[in-house]
């Protein structure tokens, strides 16, 4: 049960969010990106052994969408954002 | 209670307490437990062995009891609790498991005989044809652990959160220390043990802490903490999970006030670990006799419960913890044989606590002999020689201690071999954690010999089974197996033997298994590496990690202001999507199920019916960019439509593939109203924020969900609009003022709502948007209007069976999350003119591979007769590859016949052919059709 600093509501249980997956890099211009590149947008997720770049929604809290780097190893959120 | 001593020991001797064991009237002492209770009355023979039925008695005296576990019978059922962790209470009823009808005569003890024949792997290989299934019920039977109670615990069980700036695991000489500093300074700390009383090992030594009697020294400090506001001190409290971020799971299992059990879930700034050690086995021939006792059980017996559990004791062990053991033994009277030592060399410091007992340097036990108690020893010289026997009753062994590192372990914590004390040690921590004391590996308490061991993981020269995981059966033939047959890494070793899979986790026998591995492969510990240590620590109960969230408030259901209405009109309630309750059909009295439906599905195609539409998903979306954003997330244009109109819309997600349906509404020019289905309204909610939110952080959208502002009565048939008339309000309702797709705020019946004409059901329909707390009165006035035309209230399964004469879409039915808007003949949703929208490259990606598709059709039976929803369609009907579904099956009242929907390869190009719906033992032949089964042109719900 992790601790999710929230920007709003402080660190609150991991229990009040729902995941929203590795940041994935911009959604490129689909008319302006080959199939493969569209291909790899789509499938492509993040998932390294180490710091991760990831979403969580304050479903059961504000609402909120942040976005925090977490080490997958240890689970110690390194980077949040600002209170 | 003939082999409780005289005086002595933590139990207190004016309050008796009769308990039953296997159906035996016994007595014992408050302050025993059910083992100290089962030795003082002379029970040695407690258990039969998981696998061979062997018999079975106390090894241990707390949570690492591998020996013995019982079902408790009663108020507090409940089963395979390790006998030496069940407090004794008045009127206890305790049973063995896996033996019947008693452990004395098992008729399960035949297995005994075929033991050998039963390996570790046995029942994989053999029982493989035609598949293991068929032969897991009964071996799950003649194996074996306690049923589950049949019934639920009588009271209530309780979870509760905590926070602490100091969370101290264990109320040993250690914990209870760091407790006492860390709340003398003012921090607010958490002390939590598993123990009926705090003292940990203190409690089963004779020992001083400065200068007085140990327990007089923790009944001090015990005082001292209940006296700080700012710490709370918990018994009987287990720590069994250490999760992320210093969270742990305590299990409180006698919290007073009517509780069975209290679920502790703790945040903390910093933990100390101070676990304490367990001791550890030694492995011989017939290691699992009765009579074969921890010394340090056999301490814990003699000195706080005041029980001989032998009269005639050896000693065996490789470490020097186990001269205190004898000593004690003998002071309590119990004459020690022998101490059998496997070190070549007994230091003279631990020499002096046993004067005038006869110690054995560099022997081993080879085999322990007695049939259902222990009798005799066999003992021999490590390097080989004559075997010697010694008549005994109990054997008291050690081999060594391990610091208990599981929480350690679990908070992701790396441990390392420490060769002075043979045991693996937390090394490098993760989380904010420290371990203490005999966690750490500081296993000599003051007043005692210096801790020195020298590993023996198994005896060579042992005779019989020996085993490594007592609870489960795993015997050091079977690691060999093991390591033979290639399962080379300790977590496959592990899986194939089971060894350390039991409820006790083999807390006392894995470093055995890991050193027997290092042995065979001529590897060093470390190479070994231990298995992973998980939750929970000890066995903990469903119902206190339920705590209070168990019957209807598990998962509460959401009801409109209509359930009582319903309910009173004797409807048949059904969940419907997001826990909603819905009114499924109205039965009249005698009125079969299919009649109920019929009768209700033809009144809104030939009269006028009534539902309640409240549980579907509403969103306020207010904002200058609503426009653009809504565009990006729908198929088709919405910022085009004019305020006042409302437009169907179909979602995707990017890869392709509709992720919901459903209609926006233009209020004004930046104020909308968008609905989602039902059973997806917060997955839609989530995904419009995330957008909004991740993608558009710059745009003006504010997104409120607006569920439970507004409920709705939808008025629906040809004979709607003059319900609608009747009701009165100040809405102009022709269809030149009010068409389809449109909406109107005003009033209806004297009540402020919106009028909006949305259909699904495909007939004339009004759906009257009202503050929740007005639609009783909405729906009595409607039912009172509309009573002349024959209006009657509308389930679930009737707005189905219309749903599907009309091919209205239904998610989880035709929206299964493999189908694109083409596949169901929604490509005129789908705009050409913008550039991008969410799903819009990758369906022309995936229809430019031309690919086979799954098509929306209709179908007929022929003969027509039901086919069941979710049967496969094959080719020719023949038991091949699939190439459909049914979706849906329903009684047309229109057709007066059965009808349906299916996703079929091709579909499109099928109308007028026949398919084939394949069920278990028979093939019932379809006719394709187009889709929609009535009004394709539309033309009864424009009117």
């Amino acid at each position: 049960m992790m601790l999710i600093p929230c920007p709003f509501c402080g660190p609150r249980n991991e229990s009040e969010f729902a995941y929203g997956g590795p940041v994935k890099p911009d959604r490129p211009d689909p008319n302006a990106v080959t199939d493969a590149q569209w291909v790899d947008y789509l499938m492509q997720v993040p998932n390294p052994l180490g710091p991760v770049h990831e979403r969580w929604h304050h479903a059961r809290g504000c609402g909120v969408w942040l976005t925090i780097w977490r080490d997958t190893r240890t689970h110690d959120i390194t980077e949040a954002p600002d209170a | 209670m003939r082999n409780r001593l005289p005086d002595g020991g933590r139990i207190d001797r004016t309050r008796r307490i009769s308990f039953t064991f296997n159906g035996r009237s016994l007595s014992g002492f408050h302050g025993d437990t059910l083992a100290s209770a089962l030795l003082a009355n002379g029970i040695r023979l407690t258990a039969r062995s998981f696998k061979y039925h062997r018999p079975r008695g106390i090894v241990g005296s707390g949570v690492e009891e591998p020996g013995t576990l019982v079902e408790l019978e009663g108020r507090d059922a409940s089963a395979n609790r390790p006998a030496t962790t069940v407090p004794l209470r008045d009127g206890l009823k305790a049973r063995s498991v896996n033996c019947w009808p008693s452990p004395a005569f098992d008729l399960g003890a035949m297995t005994q005989i075929a033991a050998r024949f039963l390996p570790a792997g046995f029942y994989y290989k053999t029982f493989k044809w035609p598949n293991w299934h068929l032969y897991e019920p009964s071996i799950r039977r003649a194996a074996g652990l306690a049923g589950a109670p049949a019934a639920p615990p009588e009271g209530r069980f309780e979870a509760r959160f905590a926070h602490a700036d100091l969370l101290v695991v264990g109320a040993g000489p250690a914990g209870l220390r760091a407790a006492l500093e860390a709340g003398r300074d003012g921090a607010r700390v958490m002390l939590v043990d598993e123990g009926i009383e705090p003292g940990g090992s203190l409690l089963n030594r004779r020992l001083e802490v400065d200068g007085k009697p140990a327990l007089d020294w923790v009944a001090e400090t015990v005082s001292e903490l209940a006296a700080l506001p700012n710490v709370t001190h918990l018994q009987d409290a287990t720590a069994w999970a250490y999760r992320e971020h210093n969270y742990l799971m305590v299990n409180e299992s006698s919290p007073g006030h009517g509780l069975l059990e209290r679920s502790w879930r703790i945040r903390a700034a910093r933990v100390i670990l101070a676990t304490g050690a367990i001791e550890r086995t030694l492995v011989f021939g017939n290691n699992d006799r009765p009579g074969v006792m921890l010394a340090s059980a056999a301490q814990a017996y003699v000195n706080r419960y005041a029980v001989t559990p032998g009269r005639r004791a050896v000693i065996f062990t490789n470490n020097s913890s186990a001269y205190a053991v004898a000593a004690d033994l003998a002071a309590a009277g119990i004459t020690v044989a022998a101490i059998i030592d496997s070190r070549a060399e007994v230091p003279q410091e631990t020499r002096e606590f046993v004067p005038g007992i006869e110690i054995l340097p560099a022997h081993v036990v080879t085999r322990a002999r007695g049939h259902r108690r222990l009798r005799v020893v066999e003992v021999a010289p490590i390097q080989g020689g004559p075997t010697r026997r010694i008549q005994c009753d109990l054997l008291a062994q050690s081999g060594g201690w391990n610091p208990a590192v599981h929480l350690w372990s679990q908070s992701r914590g790396t441990l390392r071999y420490d060769e002075k004390i043979a045991s693996f040690l937390p090394d490098a921590p993760v989380q904010s954690v420290r371990a203490i004391g005999a966690a750490a590996g500081d296993l000599t308490l003051p007043g005692e010999a210096p801790y020195k061991v020298q590993p023996l993981w198994r005896v060579e020269a042992a005779k019989g089974k020996a085993f490594l995981d007592i609870q489960n059966d795993v015997t050091v033939d079977d690691v060999h197996l093991a390591l033979r047959e290639g399962y080379g890494n300790v977590e496959h070793v592990k899986r194939y033997t089971t060894g350390g899979m039991g409820i006790d986790q083999g807390k006392t026998g894995n470093i055995n298994i890991i050193g027997t591995v290092a042995l065979q492969q001529g590897a060093r510990m470390e190479e070994v590496g231990t298995t992973t240590f998980r939750s929970p620590y000890t066995p903990v109960s469903f119902g206190a990690i339920a705590g209070q969230r168990d019957g209807p408030v598990t998962l509460p259901y959401r009801h409109t202001p209509l359930t009582d209405w319903n309910k009173a009109r004797g409807a048949v309630m059904y969940e419907a999507g997001a826990r909603w309750q819905r009114p499924g059909y109205f039965p009249r009295p005698d009125e079969s199920f299919q009649d109920s439906v019929n009768r209700e599905a033809r009144v809104v195609r030939e009269g006028v019916g009534i539902y309640d539409g409240s549980p579907l998903g509403t969103f306020e979306i207010k904002g200058r960019d609503v426009g653009r954003f809504l565009d990006h997330l729908y198929t088709n244009i919405m910022s085009g439509l004019q305020p006042g109109r409302g437009r169907y819309g179909l979602m995707l997600t990017d890869d392709g593939l509709i992720f919901d349906d459903g209609v926006v509404l233009r209020l004004s020019e930046h104020r909308w109203i968008v609905s989602a289905s039902t059973g997806h309204a917060a997955a839609v909610q989530s995904h419009m924020e995330e957008l909004a939110q991740t993608q558009f952080p710059d745009w003006q959208i504010f997104l409120t969900d607006v569920t439970s502002q507004w409920a709705n009565a939808t008025v629906c048939g040809p004979k709607a609009r003059e319900v609608m008339m009747a009701l009165g309000g100040d809405i102009d309702l022709t269809r030149k003022a009010l068409p389809f797709m449109g909406f109107a705020d005003g009033t209806v019946a004297g009540l402020p709502a919106r009028v909006v004409r949305v259909s699904f059901t495909g007939e004339l329909s009004f759906e009257i948007n009202v503050a929740p707390r007005h639609l009783p009165e909405l729906w009595e006035k409607i039912m009172a209007a509309g009573a002349s035309h024959g209006i009657q209230p509308v389930g679930s399964e009737a707005n189905h069976v219309l749903r599907v004469e009309k091919a209205f879409l239904s998610l989880a039915h035709e929206v299964d999350g493999t189908v694109d808007p083409h596949d169901l003949g929604l490509g005129w949703a789908m705009s050409k003119k913008k550039a991008d929208y969410i799903g819009k490259r990758s369906i022309a990606l995936r229809r430019a591979g031309g690919a086979v598709r799954r098509e929306l059709v209709g179908f007929l039976p022929e003969p027509d007769r039901q086919v069941p929803e979710g049967a496969p369609l094959t080719p020719g009907g023949k038991t091949r590859a699939t190439e459909g579904l049914v979706t849906a099956c329903v009684w047309s009242v229109v057709q007066d016949r059965w009808i349906g929907l299916a996703l079929l390869e091709n579909g499109a190009s099928q109308h007028g052919e026949m398919a084939h719906v394949r069920v278990k033992d028979e093939v019932l032949p379809v006719r394709i059709t187009a889709p929609i089964h009535y009004d394709p042109e539309g033309e009864r719900l424009r009117a």
